[in-house]
């Protein structure tokens, strides 16, 4: 389960990028919404929604949003998460947000993430105002009925709140190092 | 016909893949059994050449064979729809063919 309940406040972060850059969210001050969002390479269910990812970051990129997304998967046990196979990822679909690199698990652990993908969604306060899934249907885009990101992001940039704030995550666990 | 469905608890999709399979297995008239087999270590997904869950063998093949420098681990497993696009779930098209092989070959010489 999160750690974070509708309304706590986000969690700070730093965390290395494919692109050589560290991130922290004191650089998007100016941002009115950010979405943590946990990912990974490997898992279908981030596969499925990844394009769906990259399209709502580019529709919404000038409303004010900001995607960072995380993979926090133990590279070890599943080497097509690793950082270098990461970038070859980023590079190869043009993410056109941050992909970041949790490799201590410190931040996944924090946020009390569980699945990729799995969505934390701020507003100008940076309180927690959505968390769950990007919409109902992983398999079909043109059968999704229910756009819980994007309706939330409409929610919030028209100065309401998500009428859902919370959906069950679904996706891939996160892959933890032994401890 | 022996039909093996392979599974790890730690993916969801084990269930409406499942679901997947029986329905296609209904609309083809295929009665077998499915043999459930959950898979819990590392140790069996490399004896089982476990790519992912789920995994359906039919008569002992993989309905969608992976290829030969496939990793096997405690996974979901990433299915290629038709459309190119990516799926934790086997498509009823090719659960369906697999079938469909599978009882071809069954009645060859």
């Amino acid at each position: 389960m999160a750690n974070l309940n509708i309304g706590d406040p986000v969690i700070p972060l730093s965390l290395p990028g494919v692109d050589g850059k560290d991130y922290s969210l004191e650089s998007y001050q100016a941002k009115p919404i950010i979405a943590v969002i946990f990912s990974c390479n490997h898992c279908p269910y981030v596969r499925a929604w990844e394009g769906r990812m990259i399209d709502i970051q580019a529709a919404y990129a000038e409303k004010g949003v900001q995607f960072l997304v995380i993979s926090s998967n133990d590279a070890s046990q599943y080497p097509a998460d690793s950082f270098p196979m990461m970038k070859e990822r980023a590079e190869q679909l043009g993410f056109n947000f941050p992909y970041l690199y949790d490799e201590s698990q410190e931040i996944a652990r924090a946020y009390g993430a569980q699945r990729t993908p799995e969505v934390f969604l701020f507003d100008s306060d940076r309180r927690l105002r959505y968390h769950g899934a990007i919409d109902d249907n992983y398999e079909d885009p043109e059968a999704v009925s229910a756009h819980h990101l994007i309706d939330a992001l409409d929610a919030l940039l028209a100065g309401q709140s998500p009428a859902v704030a919370a959906t069950p995550p679904v996706g891939c666990t996160i892959k933890w190092k032994p401890n | 016909m022996q039909i093996q469905f392979l599974f790890w608890e730690g993916c969801p999709s084990h269930e409406p893949a499942l679901e997947r399979l029986r329905t296609v297995m209904k609309e083809e008239g295929v009665t077998a059994e499915i043999e459930i087999i959950e898979i819990t270590t590392r140790e069996q997904a490399q004896e089982w050449r476990f790519p992912g869950s789920p995994t359906i063998l039919i008569d002992g093949l993989d309905i969608d064979p992976p290829p030969p420098d496939a990793f096997f681990t405690l996974t979901c497993r990433a299915y290629t729809r038709k459309d190119g696009r990516i799926s934790p779930l086997p498509s009823p098209e090719l659960i369906r063919r697999a079938l469909c092989a599978a009882r071809e070959a069954a009645w060859l010489p």
